[in-house]
């Protein structure tokens, strides 16, 4: 359930003469960032993220919009949307900091939040580094302050209102957009499909290669939507290495792979007590229920589908128990 | 370095695994739509995934499928093989009445103008547009699709069958 947000923008506490990156407060967070690690700091507690996986879970979080739930980036630190508003939270899903009441929740407004977040990334993060590409396609962001990205942080979220390619809809990746296939699909053959449309139906007719819209994707672990019918919404992704958030269901979602392999740690929502590992292979189909957190290791970069529900407040009845966390019963 | 990219075919499949703890696999539905196709009759849409009233649907296509058509947008993605996609626009007394859920199995071929064909191979999706009735066509072995649609008359539900429980 959402809480009334808090009004406020994020401010600037001071700068590191050595290393020249900004410290930070929004709300009664504080931000600060060393050659390694992110600080977090709130009124009863202080946390330690490595600082590529906190600035990869940051930018993705900005372009996710928060996504459908939980966005934890480590097993305490961590955003929850609510569709309008932002809980920013510290050990409120850790059994730990719950027991010794040293966890802290605040409510924020979409937008300030998207602000505060696209202020600490931009500060932190230097040229040649981008979180959004694998690990091995990038810079590394260690080190002190050299000179500004100027590029977009967030790309490659835009989603498609009906389905890619349409007239007026997203244009599918190529090299005319400038998407090389990547290194990983080389070996992959991408045949067009053909569309005859009959005179008077052209335009009504549509259809894409879908593998090769992904396989050129320059961003890794960011669903984007290839098509929707109802509120039903197909997202495809390309994943390498790991999901550098653990990502809490706030419904049922499901997974289809379409090539490769990936693997998924399962914890419990709340506390975070593993519930299991599954290895999803070429065809494998995985829901991953409502009340669950899960984060991928990915070996290879893979091809992956993400099958949503996006019904308006579908999160509010799983959240009330209106709705059982899985998604059937057999 | 060169890589290899695994991908899944009728003939050709590994499935992974599920390891749960502490919960019931049941809650994951773990199936491989690659087994599914092989198990199930040509043209029937088992599903996959359900999400309250969405599923996917997945079917293996062998021969010449029936007509079918929907109220709304349907989607379909070739998992395998090679699938000519035949459109006819229904005339409006013809049409799935608004509102109804999934895809309908037309008794017949369908009167009305001819929209035009798609061909379709592997990872190529195409648009089931509303108001559309469409028919696939296998060009040579079997193959296999992915229908994203709401559950309806057409879909078959056999979770016991296909799931890891």
């Amino acid at each position: 359930m959402a809480n009334a947000a808090i009004a406020a923008d994020i401010k600037i506490l001071g700068k590191d003469a050595q290393l020249g990156y900004t410290e930070f407060q929004f709300g009664n967070f504080k931000f600060r960032r060393d050659e390694y690690f992110a600080h977090v700091t709130w009124p009863h507690g202080t946390r330690i993220i490595e600082i590529d996986r906190f600035l990869r879970a940051l930018v993705r979080d900005i372009g996710w919009q928060f996504f459908y739930g939980w966005i934890f980036f480590d097993d305490v630190f961590g955003t929850q949307n609510h569709y309008g508003t932002v809980d920013i939270f510290a050990g409120s899903y850790d059994g730990g900091y719950k027991a010794a009441k040293t966890d802290f929740m605040e409510t924020f407004t979409t937008d300030k939040v998207v602000t505060a977040f696209d202020t600490i990334a931009r500060d932190w993060i230097s040229e040649g580094y981008d979180p959004l590409r694998a690990p091995q396609e990038t810079g590394n962001p260690l080190g002190s302050k050299r000179e500004p990205r100027k590029d977009a942080l967030v790309r490659g979220f835009t989603p498609a209102k009906r389905m890619l390619g349409l007239p007026g809809d997203v244009t599918p990746r190529s090299d005319q957009t400038g998407h090389p296939v990547n290194r990983a699909f080389a070996d992959l053959k991408f045949e067009k499909p053909e569309v005859h449309a009959e005179k008077g139906f052209e335009g009504q007719l549509n259809a894409i290669n879908l593998f090769d819209h992904i396989a050129r994707s320059d961003v890794t672990w960011n669903p984007s939507v290839a098509s929707i019918t109802g509120a039903s919404i197909f997202c495809v992704t390309s994943e390498e290495h790991m999901l550098p958030v653990i990502h809490g269901n706030d419904r049922n979602e499901w997974f289809i792979q379409l090539s490769d392999e990936i693997h998924w740690n399962i914890q419990d929502k709340n506390t975070g007590n593993p519930r299991g590992r599954i290895v999803m292979k070429a065809g494998d189909v995985c829901a991953m229920p409502a009340d669950i957190r899960h984060q991928g290791f990915a070996p290879k970069r893979s091809m992956l589908l993400v099958a949503e529900n996006g019904t308006p407040g579908l999160d509010e009845l799983y959240a009330k128990g209106k709705l059982p966390p899985y998604p059937l019963d057999f | 370095m060169a890589y290899h990219t695994a991908l899944g075919s009728l003939k050709n499949y590994t499935k992974g695994s599920l390891d749960i703890v502490n919960d019931d696999k049941k809650h994951y539905a773990f199936s491989n739509l690659f087994e599914v196709a092989n198990k199930a009759k040509p043209f029937e849409r088992v599903a996959v995934t359900k999400n309250i009233e969405y599923v996917v649907e997945v079917a293996k296509i062998d021969g010449t499928s029936p007509w079918y058509a929907a109220a709304h947008d349907e989607f379909v993605v070739v998992m395998d093989g090679d699938i000519t996609i035949n459109f006819v626009k229904l005339d409006p007394s013809a049409a799935v009445p608004s509102g109804k859920r999934g895809a309908t199995k037309l008794a017949a071929a369908p009167n009305g103008q001819k929209m035009g064909y798609v061909r379709a191979k592997l990872g190529n999706q195409a648009l089931l547009p509303a108001g559309a009735a469409y028919q696939l066509v296998s060009n040579g072995a079997p193959g296999v699709v992915l229908f994203q649609t709401l559950g309806g008359d057409v879909t078959v539900e056999r979770w016991k069958d296909i799931c890891i429980s």
